[in-house]
């Protein structure tokens, strides 16, 4: 079994209304050295080894976990801990 | 003319676009649920607004992947009318039946309430009944109608006349205030604005009704004109 770590984000360029008023918030806050925020999303699969797991991961985020009009992703593929 | 209203879970203005069709327009309507459906029989398809799946992951993401717009998708390859409101029109562009993409209003609230609407193209099946350039009240009410593509896609549609609708006074941050674009073949339509629930003068607006005869008058010329 694998562990894989899926993080999506916002594309540069692409308006993050969510993020600008997290900015603005931690702005009211004090915190003036925060410049910009972008809110994502993080997703953890646990999928069982196979051939061309990688492969088959990107199409996923292609196919459903993105969009790739809007969003751009990257993920991690680490071996699962037994417990 | 036989329309199927898609119903997904999550589904809420599915009786909306049934009522706009079956009794107002009088025509033969279905609401088909999204699991046991087999939409070779109909004619038009109707993807209405809500929030299917409850918005999970993304809006009409998921309901993208289902094996009823598999269907929707061979439906609009024979060049059958399709229309999706609001989250029907997200469930197309996730379901790459249209390009773009709906995001978060730009101020982040959901809106409810109307809106005035061009008609940038009175030369599709949906809107040959308006006159080009006529301003109409639909209702809005969305938190995700933000709509978004890159310039070389913005480029295509206006290259294509492919915006359909556009708001007088944008309210989302939609690029280029687009309400509605069609695909480049002319059959599948995407809006954020609801036509359904302007049907009827004594709710505020009846401008919905001439998109709805468009199709059925537009559909009758190309398939049925026996029954004219």
């Amino acid at each position: 079994m694998r562990n894989v770590t899926v993080y999506i984000t916002l594309k540069q360029g692409v308006l993050d209304p969510q993020g600008k008023a997290i900015q603005e918030s931690l702005n009211s806050l004090g915190y003036d050295e925060v410049k910009d925020a972008r809110v994502g999303k993080y997703l953890e699969l646990q999928v069982e080894d196979g051939p061309n797991l990688e492969e088959r991961v990107k199409v996923m985020c292609d196919k459903l976990l993105a969009n790739p009009v809007i969003e751009d992703y990257r993920f991690d593929v680490e071996e699962a801990v037994r417990s | 003319m036989k329309f199927a209203v898609i119903v997904f879970p999550g589904s809420n203005c599915d009786r909306d676009m049934y009522h706009a069709v079956k009794e107002v327009l009088g025509e033969e309507a279905e609401l088909v649920w999204y699991e046991n459906s087999n939409l070779a029989d109909y004619d038009g398809i109707l993807l209405p607004g809500g929030f299917s799946y409850g918005d999970y992951l993304r809006s009409g993401a998921v309901a993208a992947t289902s094996t009823v717009i598999q269907q929707v998708v061979e439906h609009a390859a024979k060049g059958k009318p399709v229309l999706g409101v609001c989250n029907g029109f997200q469930v197309l562009t996730e379901a790459g039946l249209l390009p773009g993409a709906l995001m978060r209003n730009e101020k982040l609230s959901f809106m409810c309430h109307q809106e005035d609407i061009v008609v940038d193209n009175n030369q599709t099946m949906f809107t040959t009944n308006y006159l080009q350039g006529e301003v109409v009240r639909f209702p809005i009410a969305h938190g995700e109608g933000n709509y978004f593509c890159d310039e070389e896609t913005l480029a295509n549609l206006k290259t294509n006349n492919q915006i359909v609708f556009t708001y007088k006074d944008n309210p989302n941050g939609s690029v280029a205030n687009i309400a509605g674009i069609i695909n480049k073949e002319g059959n599948v339509l995407g809006m954020m604005p609801h036509p359904e629930r302007a049907v009827e003068s004594l709710l505020g607006s009846d401008d919905g009704v001439k998109l709805f005869q468009s199709i059925i008058q537009n559909w009758r010329e190309a398939y049925d004109v026996a029954s004219v």
